[in-house]
């Protein structure tokens, strides 16, 4: 079976989905971190593939390794064990083909460049013509609100506007991967809302996949096609739920008694990995 | 914080204004204190009991004082710079010339080789171990030892004059440019680090995109270090040649001939030319900052 193209391989194992529709490929992947005292387990027997234009979040509480794992698939961090493919070929090949648009946590601007050459800041590195990357740089604050702003610097803006701006830089290159590790961390709670739905109306415009990681249920519940929630000591998967939300969502999609279902089965999920346990 | 031109003068004037008064009257005060035995010694020839008021007097008036009066020296200062042709031998302003190139040409030189050098350790750990002890033992060799050796070998192969003066402020200044790039270069945070990775940006795209316009703040605040060692450090070039131009060789006649009127007056045209090159830097830092609000609020 080696010896078979992914493809037929793929048949062969009687999968339901295309192998071409499969963008991320985990397999059997481990991280071991060797500390002074002993050998910590960031990530254990983790198994997920992710399908084009998903919109999967990695739900756990601190320490599970949900970050890590996205750094792995970003080629940020090393597995210790087991295999990852992006877009069939390694996280380091798909690294070197800028298959990926990485959000952080803090919105990571230069603070010396304006918001334009913040955008732009890719573009020159992939060797991209000033008057193309001035203009993919002007579509893309547009599409995240933040026309007018072009010639700010980032300290002028707010931090939902920081945030906004560092979301057009790693869509202006337009990558058929986004990953977006608790990029609204950091805001306040109706900021948050607003750049949710923000995401939600891209989401659906740019049809991009997208990994999210947050540990925030209302986010999970709103944003995902699929939710991974996963457990700490050691960081592993422990269930995979579905969404069965429609795909127009909004705001108020969060009362509805689906909503609320699916946000349940999620603090279960949580439960069953202890994620409420008193940290030791 | 906007303050009109009264509020200026409350706000920076009278604090600096208040110094300078308070540190005249001491001046005149030592001058008296320090010049009292050779005055007295002279009026006593001349009459037998001279009068306390004619001692004072005299102590602000000597031809060679150990401690000149403020009014002396402002006398020679405005003779030497405002009423002397600035190309002639006899013009403070002359002499500050002489020395203000050195100081640049071995600034300039001190700081391209600082930045080089962090340039270096930041990216190879080799440089890194080599290095930075050597850079760090250089300074802890004092200058006035190491100076006379410097010009000797350099006046061996050749080079004298401005030269030789100006190795002497690079040896010196590199120092401080070479340590705060180091930490410049290094303080872009994982996060911008991490986002030029995921851009599979180069080496040298990282350094030139990234790293050094991080390292601009850390970088004038070297410069500002720089620029006033680098001005010593021509002076003390200055010392050991016997060299016929500059504020150096002007300390030195004047001490050769105890002309301390000369001496003091040498040494306020250098701290005024340190003030120039000191707060020139300063413009030039809050021009381009500025431009990015990244301005540093003090000085």
């Amino acid at each position: 079976m080696t010896s078979l193209p992914p493809r037929e391989a793929a048949a062969e194992r009687g999968t339901l989905m295309s192998v071409a529709d499969t963008v991320i490929d985990v397999r059997d992947l481990g991280l071991v971190f060797e500390t002074p005292d002993a050998p910590v387990e960031a990530l254990k027997d983790i198994n997920l593939q992710i399908r084009r234009g998903e919109f999967v979040t990695f739900i756990g509480p601190s320490g599970c390794g949900k970050t890590t794992l996205m750094r792995i698939i970003a080629d940020l961090e090393q597995p210790t064990s087991g295999t990852v493919t992006v877009n069939g070929v390694s996280p380091h090949e798909a690294r070197l083909q800028r298959a990926y648009g990485y959000i952080f946590q803090a919105a990571a601007l230069y603070p010396w460049r304006n918001i334009q050459k913040n955008v732009e800041l890719p573009h020159e590195i992939m060797g991209v013509s000033k008057a193309e990357r001035a203009e993919k740089a002007r579509r893309y604050l547009d599409l995240v609100g933040l026309k007018g702003f072009e010639k700010k610097f980032p300290f002028q803006l707010s931090g939902g506007m920081q945030q906004r701006a560092s979301i057009a830089r790693a869509l202006s290159f337009d990558p058929d991967l986004l990953l977006m590790d608790e990029p609204f961390g950091a805001l306040d709670e109706i900021t948050r809302d607003r750049m949710n739905e923000e995401l939600l109306r891209i989401w659906h415009e740019t049809k991009k996949t997208v990994i999210f990681v947050t540990h925030s249920i209302d986010e999970a519940v709103l944003l995902s096609t699929r939710i991974v929630i996963m457990s700490a000591r050691p960081g592993r998967i422990v269930e995979v739920i579905d969404s069965d939300l429609p795909a127009e969502r909004n705001l108020e999609t969060r009362e509805s008694p689906v909503a609320q279902q699916l946000a349940h089965r999620i603090r279960l999920g949580l439960k069953a990995g202890h994620s409420y346990d008193e940290v030791r | 914080m906007k303050q009109g031109p009264a509020g200026w003068m409350v706000n920076k004037l009278l604090p600096v204004a208040t110094v300078v008064a308070i540190i005249v009257l001491l001046w005149y005060v030592l001058a008296v204190a320090l010049n009292w035995a050779q005055v007295s010694e002279r009026l006593a020839k001349e009459s037998d009991n001279p009068p306390v008021s004619a001692i004072v007097a005299g102590t602000w008036e000597m031809e060679r004082p150990v401690l000149p009066a403020p009014h002396q020296i402002a006398a020679e200062f405005s003779k030497t710079v405002f009423e002397t042709r600035v190309t002639a031998k006899r013009s403070l302003v002359y002499h500050a010339g002489v020395t203000a190139s050195a100081t640049l040409l071995g600034f300039a030189l001190g700081a391209v080789l600082g930045i080089v050098l962090a340039i270096g350790i930041v990216h190879l750990k080799v440089l890194d171990r080599s290095l930075m002890p050597w850079i760090i033992a250089s300074q802890t060799v004092p200058i006035l030892a190491i100076a006379p050796m410097i010009i000797v070998v350099l006046g061996n192969v050749g080079l004298t004059g401005l030269v030789p003066k100006s190795i002497i402020s690079m040896y010196l200044c590199f120092f401080p440019v070479a340590i705060g790039m180091v930490k410049g270069l290094r303080s872009p945070d994982p996060m911008q680090l991490d986002l030029m990775r995921s851009y599979n940006a180069s080496a040298a795209q990282i350094l030139w995109k990234l790293r050094l316009p991080a390292s601009v703040p850390f970088l004038f605040a070297s410069l500002k270090v720089a620029v006033a060692i680098s001005l010593t450090g021509a002076i003390v070039g200055e010392l050991p040649t016997g060299a016929s131009a500059g504020l150096g060789a002007r300390l030195l006649s004047g001490s050769y001939y105890g002309q301390t009127v000369q001496i003091w007056s040498a040494l306020f045209m250098a701290a005024f030319l340190g003030m120039v090159l000191v707060y020139s830097i300063g413009g030039i830092e809050r021009l381009t900052l500025g431009a990015r609000g990244q301005a540093a609020g003090a000085r």
